[in-house]
């Protein structure tokens, strides 16, 4: 094996693609019953496809990501979600690995959603869009990998929504995955996460500009979809992260009296909302926000009784994630002790709550490196460690 | 390739080992013990280990391991998981103790158990004459620094096996570098037993072999 390793390497300038399938009478037929199509996924990818097709790794994006995982487009500067991880030398290593993103649909990143044009209509789906589930994300992702023409995937790997769709592939195709790695995710929604993604669907909903889902001629329910966010963000971060980011720090140097911003924390979630609404439709939210909250894969779901399979786990937790807390992890953990699935667990001190899947890179850099390496090579590139 | 290099303890449990096992290591620490058990013997390799550092080596061994406290780790598994399930120099430092053997061979054909023995003549020295507890090479630690909460000698360790019906199919009594042969209650730093439920096959017995010293 090559020691050669480019620190900090990025993977470049990147171009997205699109995919379309399920054209006239071979429409998707939908876990709801309803059927959709056609179908265009966005995806991205990263690195070389080996000859036996055998490095092929499946980046998965959490609930308001997209398919630009990695790499800039050109002319603009914005890095993927998860650049951190995705590029030569990282833990995703692009110099041995081809990494796929893609876009799920529901979404609103060029892959088909409610704000896409409905043929039948010629107008935006709006809620004409059916509603969707993981395993429906999933589905369409399996027609991509068979587009792309990969029969087995090295590795899954995803956190939050991301780790769910892992888990989903594993239940639906686990002769299709090598190794998966689920990241801050649960095999299924709890009813405190199914709460707050009410919250956050009513808040949009409750803006008179939403119209029933009928906006796009008007523009974003900004309102609603800001304070939406802004509910999002608080579950992203922890007590201890957001004490040390803002404290009871204040925008000017004395109270205001008045309703407008006095603290730092007020004005970051403004912040988010606003930006958020400029980039993600409400609509999708709605859905997507529902896709996970019927996500449940527990009890005997996931491997049915009796069954073992040959996917490799590696799952990753933080300490101090509320919105995705360890206990759901170690539920995960806990079904594959009783089906006898080769897995690690670990459990990474972190203040950043559930954020920390995209911000403590260099734990999770070295736990996945060295997991793939072994799943990838089997002994024989480590036979002689620490000799 | 033979396990050179590694503590007596580690080539004693190397070699009861056979190729191709199931082998869950309970307190596996950066997996030196079953890193070459992998290597070598190709066997299915799991480890339970706490600690935060430990288990990023464990994972650069290409080592499966389980961030979990012993004592909580063994409840999810089914019966006859494993072909040995291993507890070296970590029984001390479990609260149910009773509980985690019992869960053990439950899941295991055999459990390998190592732990350091406090009836060694220099913790009896230690403890008769200067009227401290005992600090010995097995036993490193000052009283209010120990993670040890079990203390047990090698006759405890067999009166409880009598006691509870579990078989002792090897005994292993280890010297500072080599194996000891008689009076290992009193001459025996660590021991190592292969242990199985009343109903497994049984090698030896126990009441054949026991000095009581």
């Amino acid at each position: 094996m090559s020691t050669v390793t480019i620190k900090n390497g990025s993977v470049g300038i990147v171009e997205t693609h699109y995919y379309t399938y399920a054209r006239q009478g071979k429409e998707h037929k939908l876990e709801s019953g309803e059927s959709l199509g056609p179908i265009t996924l966005a995806y991205e990818t990263y690195g070389k496809l080996n000859k036996d097709k055998s490095n092929a790794i499946l980046a998965l994006h959490a609930l308001s990501g997209d398919a630009h995982a990695a790499g800039v487009h050109k002319g603009e500067d914005n890095k993927g979600w998860w650049d951190d991880m995705i590029g030569p030398g990282k833990a995703f290593d692009t110099n041995r690995y081809f990494v796929i993103c893609s876009n799920v649909i529901g979404g609103c990143k060029g892959s088909t959603g409610p704000s896409s044009i409905n043929q039948a209509t010629g107008k935006p789906y709006a809620l004409d869009f059916p509603f969707i589930t993981v395993a429906d994300m999933v589905h369409a992702q399996r027609h991509l990998i068979d587009h792309i023409g990969i029969e087995k995937l090295l590795c899954v790997a995803g956190g939050s929504m991301g780790g769910m769709q892992v888990l989903q592939w594993v239940a639906s195709y686990p002769e299709r995955v090598k190794a998966a790695i689920p990241i801050a995710t649960t095999l299924k929604h709890s009813p405190q996460q199914i709460a707050f993604n009410e919250v956050i669907r009513q808040s949009i909903m409750a803006d008179p500009a939403w119209r029933e889902g009928n906006y796009y001629e008007y523009g974003q329910p900004e309102k609603g979809l800001s304070v939406a966010r802004m509910i999002g963000h608080i579950t992203f971060m922890s007590d201890q992260s957001m004490e040390k980011k803002f404290s009871r720090r204040l925008k000017k140097d004395q109270f205001n009296f008045g309703f407008d911003p006095d603290f730092e924390v007020e004005g970051y979630l403004h912040y988010r909302g606003a930006n958020f609404v400029k980039r993600f439709d409400a609509n999708s939210y709605l859905y997507i926000t529902k896709a996970i909250d019927y996500f449940d894969l527990s009890g005997s779901k996931m491997i049915p009784p009796g069954k073992s399979i040959d996917t490799r786990f590696m799952i990753i937790s933080f300490k101090s994630d509320w919105l995705y807390p360890a206990y759901q992890s170690q539920d995960i953990v806990r079904l594959l002790k009783r089906r006898h699935v080769d897995a690690t667990y670990c459990e990474l001190s972190s203040t950043y709550g559930h954020d920390a899947f995209l911000i403590e890179i260099e734990e999770q850099t070295s736990l996945i490196k060295h997991f793939l390496d072994k799943t990838f090579n089997g002994y024989m590139v480590v036979g002689n460690y620490g000799r | 390739m033979a396990a050179e290099n590694i503590h007596l303890d580690y080539s004693i449990i190397y070699s009861i080992i056979e190729p191709g096992s199931r082998v869950l290591d309970l307190g596996c620490g950066e997996g030196d013990l079953l890193y070459p058990l992998v290597r070598d013997k190709q066997i299915r390799a799991q480890g339970i280990e706490l600690d935060d550092k430990a288990i990023q080596e464990c994972v650069k061994k290409g080592l499966s391991v389980f961030q979990d406290d012993i004592e909580n780790s063994l409840r999810e598994y089914p019966d006859n998981s494993f072909d040995y399930v291993i507890l070296n120099q970590s029984m001390q430092e479990v609260r149910k103790v009773d509980c985690v053997i019992q869960d053990a061979l439950r899941i295991a054909r055999k459990v390998i158990i190592g732990f350091p023995n406090f009836a060694y003549f220099k913790s009896r020295i230690m403890l008769f004459f200067q009227g401290r507890s005992p600090i010995t090479g097995s036993l490193p630690y000052l009283w209010f620094d120990t993670p040890n909460v079990r203390f047990l000698s090698i006759t405890d360790f067999k009166n409880f096996c009598a006691e509870k019906k579990i078989r002792i199919i090897e005994d292993h009594y280890l010297g500072d570098r080599k194996i000891v042969h008689f009076w290992p209650n009193m001459l025996a730093m660590n021991a190592i037993f292969v242990i199985t439920k009343q109903d497994g096959h049984a090698v030896t017995n126990i009441e054949a072999q026991s000095s009581n010293m």
